[in-house]
């Protein structure tokens, strides 16, 4: 049979953005995938040479605008550990709560994106009902819905406030999440075209850099919220499912977002018995970094999410780095879509969550 | 028809034109105002499926353009008039415009069988359900055309899509359909119909005794319209918009409004079939009952009308419904789904019926 190149993407409904695929085909067979990213460029690496601290914070909450927050809190995190900064309880919990609500805002609006790719409409408008509660709550406290610009050196912008409104997202989420499930999970046609269609294992995740959902869904235990300091003293459970296939990504992501209400409650429960808001700002003015190299990693809803500078002491970095997830899991494309049928491409590359302002960066 | 026919050259006598002019010009003149009024209701389908797809998904629908947005379908089509019409580089132009008119000509025809009334069907012919079947499956040769035409592969890959589709569910559709014909003994619509009455109201419908062929023709009849879930050869987020992807302007509002009206054809269809056509589900007519006795016998025309686009419409909701429920179907299961069940258990259906037929002493008309 002849072989036909089908060029999907730049601009596709369902490439989440600008992602290009170039796929040979037999009939509807994919034989070879070949990625083609940098359509959404916007030079963020190279930019912060350029800048001072305080002007890239802004910047670095559109590296992943679905999960702005992780990308601030990194920045954030490298310069007060290389300060020396040290947080009071209070900031600590207001940081893991809304890392974690964003978490579930960016979880949600996958799993409407998802569906939408397998061709049901409806779970898209449902889980973005839940997701604008979120939005509407980051808007109430920072000024903005999805760019919240809101961790700053040292703390955040400023204090908290309407967390009965908190309170009301994580009452009203796990019914919602209950219906999704009756809705989708169990599904027979979602079923059979998520079960047992792009399976990962865990050598491949391996070799490939997966980390997040997607490795924890292939049964490795790896969640880098374990180790990290912002959650100390929070006591959860890493999801963790065997299964390795598009189901099984669904599932853990539905999971995760329980997970994650969990940490919200124990975050509410630190902000109610700390009240006061002590934290020491860093003068942004003239910030400069010792020089050295600095890594700091976070649990990104799309995986590790890691940032690299090189100090030489100036007013910017000298050099600095981004480590994304999605970025991993665009080159995976290449062989886990291998064999598979066009039909199934789509779902497999969307279960897979990949999001491309955070590959090109 | 008949009827129609009587009042039209009625008319003209009153205002002394001879009978020649009406006999020449009744397909003419009071055929293509029913006509229109027809396409009207298609029209309005389309809105009724956006308001429906609305509600099901927690939003309004469309509600700005007139009273809650009734004339949005008429803003679309305005819209689709003034933009301009792109052939694609490299298509072959001929075959690429030959393919709106080749979907849209059968819509009409199948609009154009159905009996609306005991008196009113525009064509009356013997054998009016096998026509249907014949211009039924005629769509599938437009989306042919039109995914080899566009020069494109995502509209190749649709239109590939779409034969393998169309020729797997046809074949269990074409089993239940003879199934039904010979609950009926007919081929005729209209008989169909009245062999429906003999219960007195919804017992007598077709739909009970032939569940099994009411559910096969439901499936089938979404799949042969590729509506979700089995909206592969136009699948959004796999190829675009399938066979219409290079379509644009008026061209594409002849796409879509071909597909309205087969919808509302097939599920018309499905009503005369299984649902009692434009029978009242309570084995009489309700006119006599409200109206004087001078203008109830024209009042219980337009009362059957009222049952078949009531039946027609729960029909469609229901399709809409699925489409706000499931997700697409994968290629293969599709066909196999249709190979594998939908053909066997259809097969066996007829071979019920007959024996049902049979025992009832039906016998052979």
């Amino acid at each position: 049979m002849s072989k036909l190149k089908l060029n999907l993407g730049p601009q596709h409904p369902s490439t989440h953005g600008v992602l290009r695929l170039i796929l040979e085909l037999e009939g509807e067979k994919i034989i070879s995938c070949e990625p083609d990213i940098g359509y959404l460029h916007r030079g963020m690496e190279k930019m912060a040479e350029k800048l001072s601290y305080i002007q890239y914070l802004p910047l670095v909450d559109r590296i992943d605008y679905l999960a702005g927050f992780f990308y601030s809190e990194l920045l954030c995190r490298t310069v007060e550990k290389a300060l020396g900064v040290e947080l009071s309880k209070r900031v600590k919990a207001i940081r893991v709560m809304l890392l974690e609500l964003n978490r579930i805002a960016s979880h949600l609006l996958w799993i409407g994106a998802f569906l939408m790719d397998l061709g049901a409409v409806s779970p898209f408008f449902y889980a973005f009902r839940e997701r604008e509660l979120i939005l509407k709550y980051f808007e109430k406290i920072t000024g903005q819905r999805m760019m919240n610009n809101y961790f700053v050196f040292g703390g955040v912008r400023r204090d908290i406030f309407s967390l009965e409104d908190v309170e009301n997202i994580i009452n009203i989420l796990p019914d919602k999440v209950k219906d999704y499930e009756a809705l989708i999970t169990e599904n027979p046609i979602f079923v059979r075209r998520t079960k047992g269609k792009g399976v990962l294992d865990k050598e491949t995740a391996f070799n490939f850099g997966i980390t997040g959902v997607n490795l924890r869904a292939s049964g490795v235990n790896l969640d880098f919220r374990v180790k990290d300091y912002l959650y100390e003293g929070i006591d959860f459970n890493p999801v963790v499912i065997d299964g390795a296939d598009s189901w099984s990504r669904y599932k853990a992501r539905v999971l995760e977002i329980k997970e994650s209400i969990n940490i919200i409650k124990q975050a509410l429960k630190v902000l109610e018995s700390e009240k006061e808001l002590e934290q020491k700002l860093v003068n942004p003015l003239n910030l400069t970094l010792p020089e050295g190299e600095y890594i700091q990693e976070i649990e990104a809803p799309r995986g590790l999410a890691s940032i690299y500078i090189k100090s030489t002491g100036e007013k910017s970095p000298y050099r600095l780095k981004w480590r994304t997830g999605s970025y991993y899991s665009v080159n995976l494309l290449r062989k886990i879509l291998k064999g598979a049928y066009l039909n199934d491409a789509i779902a497999i590359s969307g279960s897979l969550d990949i999001i491309l302002p955070e590959v090109d960066k | 028809m008949n009827y129609l026919y009587f009042l039209y050259i009625e008319f003209l006598a009153k205002h002394n034109i001879p009978q020649l002019f009406g006999d020449l010009t009744f397909y003419v003149i009071p055929c293509c105002i029913i006509f229109c009024a027809l396409l009207v209701v298609v029209l309005a389908l389309v809105l009724f499926e956006r308001k429906l797809l609305g509600w099901f998904t927690q939003r309004k629908g469309p509600n700005r353009v007139g009273l809650w947005g009734i004339l949005q379908t008429l803003a679309d089509a305005f819209k689709l008039l003034c933009k301009e019409n792109i052939t694609p580089k490299g298509a072959d132009r001929f075959l690429f415009n030959l393919a709106p008119v080749v979907i849209f000509v059968p819509a009409m025809i199948a609009l154009g069988l159905i009996p609306y009334s005991s008196e009113f069907t525009f064509m009356n012919f013997q054998t009016n359900l096998l026509i249907f079947i014949v211009i039924g499956a005629m769509p599938v040769l437009s989306i042919l055309l039109a995914g080899w035409a566009s020069n494109n592969k995502y509209s190749l890959f649709g239109a590939m899509r779409s034969v393998a589709q169309i020729l797997a569910y046809e074949l269990p559709m074409a089993f239940v359909i003879l199934s039904v014909a010979a609950l009926g003994s007919s081929l005729n619509l209209t008989q169909i119909i009245y062999a429906q009455s003999s219960g007195g109201g919804i017992l007598g419908w077709f739909g009970i005794p032939c569940v099994i062929g009411f559910v096969i023709m439901f499936i089938c009849t979404i799949a042969e319209l590729n509506r979700c879930p089995f909206d592969l050869p136009e699948a959004e987020s796999e190829l675009i918009c399938g066979y219409n992807t290079e379509y644009s302007g008026m061209r594409f509002a002849i796409f879509y409004l071909s597909e309205y009206a087969m919808l509302f054809a097939n599920s018309m269809l499905l009503a005369v079939l299984f649902l009692g056509g434009f029978l009242s589900p309570f084995g009489k007519y309700l006119s006599p009952m409200i109206f004087p006795p001078e203008i109830s016998s024209v009042m219980v025309y337009f009362e059957q009308a009222f049952w078949l686009f009531a039946k027609t419409f729960l029909i469609i909701f229901v399709v809409i419904w699925i489409r706000a429920t499931f997700p697409r179907m994968a290629q293969f299961d599709l066909l196999k789904f249709s190979w594998a069940v939908l053909l066997p258990v259809s097969i066996l259906n007829l071979f019920l019926m007959v024996v049902l037929k049979y025992l009832t002493g039906g016998g052979y008309v």
